[in-house]
């Protein structure tokens, strides 16, 4: 019963319609696609462009560590607290959900693949991908903020790890469907227990794939602003790398406040961060991309 | 039909070890967190807004009047600037998206192909507030002085002259380019499970290329583009930064005029919170209209999610 069955294909094409008039219409049809493809393709050059000729002036490797100067209008300094921030947050997101997601794959795949409650948190995980990020971070202020009365780097670490979870358990359940069964059933009839199987057969045979999700995973959370506004909050000061009680920047909120100024200094520092963010972000999945790839050929070539 | 599901592993006739079962709850437990995190935001966040849904009622999405000064919290407007500015990017990426998909999937050569993919994905890691940067320095002086300025002149109902080039119609395109790689990625899975006898039994038929997409690969893709144009939609109506960015942020402007600067659900919680932290009311009517955006986002992915999951047992 598909959907494409009971149509007569002539009439729908319209039998009468000329040769040269079809062939007319497939390459108007092409040429939209074609079109389409330049409306997508262009904005994503120009912002790359743009991003790269404004940003790349300021950048050096004291932006990367120093805090911006006290005065709105003075120029030099960098992001170092907010580049300092986000790794803080994505590195307690990453140590939060990874083994939480990882198990909660392992129990999908491994324990009860169409029981009633790997049906659900399947469907589950997929509508949670697409909840808005700003709602995550409103969910972690009323628990977090609220409950300790302060805005913290560990409460933004908390909120990128939930958004992070489902993307994880998703992609992980993903690369364990595709470890043979046979390697399960050879270490099982050795005697190893069930347990043991998973974790020393299952799960590194599925590392590689698991990795990339968990890669791609961070990419996003790294992008993250909206979030980070209601529970790291902002604090333009270097906080040090052993505390987490407190308000804290991320890379993306300080590009948030700096473009929102009428300062060319804090304009131009605003761009340069982006800069560092967009190369950032590529490199995770292009590295994402690369494992997955080295892969897919060390497969064929068995 | 009798064959074990993959990786399940039946051991009959073993003892029970206490480090098995043990892993198992484990496992079961972080499988369960997902049900718990999604049940506990929805009923955390309810309480944390409940004085502001007890003072303003049904009025918090049904009342046009929002002004925290005289503790007047109706979110009307927010909901409206949300669903246009959602419904402008669709508009235009509905289209784009299912052409660009189409055109990979099915037209052009894998040497052209997977590249384009690639920069097509690339477009969907962009983090929003670099969209948002490029927005207020380059598209919104581009808009206004190339496109919005010669239509507000030309008279055309939707646009009246301009005030802004930060208004509901710059929001929708931002979203727009945001969506693009989205529901074009899914399409592009979607084309991909149309088996390739019946491309080739129309092709075979002296059908052209377009004609084949429309016998063969449109009729059968049609509820995964559905599903896809509503990931997309979903994903739009909780973009938060971008358009903060680039809506204006007005509260109460519920108007079909295009260039009137609005805001949305999402952009007014992030450019409020600052104002609203010290005062428990107004912090409780955005964290309320929060809800009524993860009730909303929630609908829309749940309804998605059936199509995709339905199609994915039927196949």
């Amino acid at each position: 019963m598909s959907a494409g069955e009971g149509r007569i294909p002539s009439l729908r094409t319209g039998g009468a319609i000329s040769l040269p008039a079809r062939r007319r219409r497939n390459r108007l049809m092409i040429t939209a696609m074609v079109g389409a493809v330049l409306l997508a393709v262009v904005p994503l050059v120009l912002i790359l462009a743009e991003v790269i000729i404004k940003g790349v002036g300021q950048l050096s490797l004291g932006f990367l560590t120093q805090p911006v100067p006290f005065s709105q209008i003075a120029a030099g300094g960098g992001y170092g607290a907010g580049i300092r921030g986000t790794i803080k947050m994505v590195v307690l997101g990453t140590v939060v959900s990874v083994p939480i997601g990882v198990l909660a794959a392992v129990y999908l795949n491994e324990y009860d693949p169409r029981g009633p409650l790997a049906t659900v948190v399947r469907f589950f995980a997929d509508v949670m991908t697409g909840i808005p990020s700003i709602f995550v971070g409103i969910f972690v202020f009323t628990v977090v903020v609220l409950g300790t009365h302060s805005f913290s780097s560990w409460a933004a670490g908390l909120a990128l790890g939930i958004l992070m979870l489902p993307v994880v358990v998703r992609t992980s359940e993903e690369a364990l469907r595709f470890v043979p069964n046979t390697l399960r059933e050879a270490s099982l009839a050795l005697g190893v227990r069930r347990w043991r199987t998973i974790v020393s057969v299952v799960l590194p045979t599925a590392l590689p794939t698991i990795t990339t999700g968990a890669l791609l995973a961070v990419a996003r959370a790294a992008g993250e602003t909206a979030p980070l506004l209601l529970t790291a909050f902002g604090n333009q000061l270097l906080v040090p790398w052993g505390s987490w009680n407190g308000p804290e920047e991320s890379l993306t909120l300080q590009i948030f406040t700096d473009s929102r100024s009428p300062f060319p200094a804090q304009q131009a520092r605003a761009w340069t961060g982006a800069l560092v963010l967009i190369v950032g972000v590529l490199i995770l999945s292009l590295v994402a991309r690369a494992i997955i790839a080295r892969r897919s050929t060390l497969r064929s070539a068995r | 039909m009798t064959a074990l599901p993959a990786g399940r592993l039946v051991a009959t006739g073993q003892r029970r070890r206490p480090a098995d079962a043990l892993f198992k709850y484990i496992a079961t437990a972080c499988a369960s967190i997902v049900l718990i995190l999604l049940a506990g935001m929805l009923i955390r966040t309810t309480w944390a807004a409940w004085p502001a849904f007890q003072h303003e009622g049904i009025g918090l999405v049904t009342s046009n009047k929002w002004n925290p000064n005289t503790n007047s919290f109706g979110g009307l407007s927010f909901i409206f600037g949300t669903l246009v500015t959602s419904v402008i990017a669709l508009l235009i990426a509905v289209p784009t998206s299912l052409l660009i998909a189409l055109f990979v999937s099915e037209v052009a050569p894998p040497g052209i192909a997977t590249p384009l993919g690639w920069v097509v994905d690339l477009l969907a890691a962009v983090p929003s507030v670099i969209y948002g940067l490029w927005g207020v320095f380059v598209l919104v002086p581009f808009l206004t002085s190339d496109v919005w300025t010669p239509l507000s002149k030309s008279g055309f109902p939707l646009f009246s002259p301009l005030v802004s080039g930060r208004n509901f119609a710059t929001a929708g395109i931002i979203l727009a380019l945001m969506i693009i790689p989205i529901i074009s990625a899914i399409c592009r899975e979607v084309f991909r499970t149309v088996p390739a006898d019946e491309r080739e039994s129309a092709l075979a038929l002296g059908s052209t290329r377009w004609e084949m997409i429309r016998l063969s690969v449109l009729p059968r893709s049609r509820p995964g583009i559905v599903a896809a144009v509503m990931l997309g939609f979903g994903r739009a109506v909780g973009e938060t930064i971008a358009v903060a960015y680039l809506i204006g942020g007005v509260p109460n402007s519920i108007t079909w005029d295009l260039f009137k600067q609005g805001s949305t659900i999402a952009a007014n919680i992030a450019l409020q919170f600052n104002e609203a932290e010290s005062v428990p009311l107004f912090k409780a009517a955005l964290i309320g209209i929060g809800v009524v955006l993860f009730v909303i986002t929630l609908l829309i992915n749940m309804a998605a999610r059936l199509i995709i999951h339905r199609r994915g047992q039927a196949a």
